[in-house]
């Protein structure tokens, strides 16, 4: 078999098999551990292929970090730790969720500041073409060019 | 002409101004570079075994008291093999000791590389299993650190060493580093 139809057919496997996940056959105490392990994959960035979580890559530091977060379980430290130990090697761009302060507030509340100027906008445009109607229902009200001039 | 008739302008004005801006700062930002939180802070410990010598491990203790470099290299990275023409003409000349840290490579595959494109380093270490690495945040090969005496690391470079972001960068933070007590 050539190399490529080999990789195909691994691929293929791998998407038959596993169900959403890159995730290593990893040892878990039980369900709940196995839980705890997935919803924290997800919420860590792969720094290989940024726009994926620890959970879904399959680079090969994705697998490392898997493992460590795995072992650091197995030792009973909690998700907080085990994200604080990730943050400290590579960075806060490691979470999905950055945690609010100073440098992050544009990034938690920017979406909603713009929100809130477009509303103002629209609301300031409805109320001045509103006034406007009432003012050309007025008589002798000729159309007045000041605006374009 | 009224102001407020401009104002759909001026907004237009202030998207392409940052659209533009966009463009520009994607042009001289790798978008990938993440800043290490490292920068600054002790270097990690680490003791790994010396490349072809097992037995002997080399770490932070032998390197004490002196700016060193740390490559993170291997011969499956393809920007290394890039890289690796520049630390043959330069390694010599940057005036500190330049560590490379072989990362999760076979030690056949690595020997043949070196082997092949010349040995650049004045101490090759075996980060096999590569959580060595990960104590230093690596995440794309080859990375660049600068240690300096106290054991602080004081630059990192991200992908092959440039010989614009040698002269610019490397070498400035060399001199800071050998300048520092």
């Amino acid at each position: 078999m050539t190399m490529l139809a080999r990789m195909a057919f691994v691929a293929m496997l791998a998407a038959i098999v596993s169900p959403a996940f890159a995730i290593d056959p990893l040892p878990f105490a039980d369900r709940a551990q196995e839980q705890r392990f997935q919803d924290l994959a997800r919420e860590l960035r792969c720094l290989v292929c940024q726009n994926e979580n620890l959970a879904d890559s399959h680079a090969p530091l994705a697998k490392d970090l898997r493992e460590q977060v795995f072992e650091q379980m197995q030792a009973g430290k909690s998700d907080a730790q085990i994200k604080e130990w990730l943050t400290d090697r590579y960075s806060e761009f490691m979470l999905y969720d950055p945690p609010l302060r100073g440098g992050t507030l544009l990034l938690w509340f920017g979406p909603f500041v713009l929100l809130l100027i477009g509303t103002v906008v629209v609301a300031m445009i409805v109320r001045r073409r509103s006034r406007g109607l009432t003012r050309t229902t007025e008589p002798n009200q000729s159309i007045s060019d000041e605006d374009w001039t | 002409m009224k102001l407020s008739r401009l104002l759909p302008f001026f907004g237009l004005v202030a998207l392409v101004a940052l659209f533009g801006f966009g463009i520009r700062w994607n042009m001289h930002h790798d978008q990938r570079e993440v800043l290490s939180p490292l920068i600054g802070k002790p270097a990690p410990q680490f003791s790994l075994p010396v490349f072809g010598e097992t037995s002997r491990k080399y770490g932070n203790v032998d390197l004490k008291g002196k700016p060193y470099l740390i490559n993170v290299f291997a011969s499956w990275c393809v920007a290394c093999r890039d890289e690796h023409p520049l630390l043959m003409a330069e390694g010599a000349r940057l005036g500190v000791p330049l560590v490379g840290l072989n990362y999760k490579d076979e030690p056949a595959d690595a020997q043949r590389w070196l082997a092949q494109f010349g040995n650049p380093y004045d101490t090759v270490i075996v980060d096999y299993d590569g959580r060595a690495a990960i104590d230093f945040g690596v995440y794309g090969a080859p990375e660049t650190f600068l240690v300096d005496a106290a054991g602080i690391i004081r630059y990192k470079r991200i992908g092959p060493i440039t010989p614009d972001a040698l002269r610019d960068e490397l070498l400035p933070a060399i001199a800071a580093a050998k300048a520092a007590p």
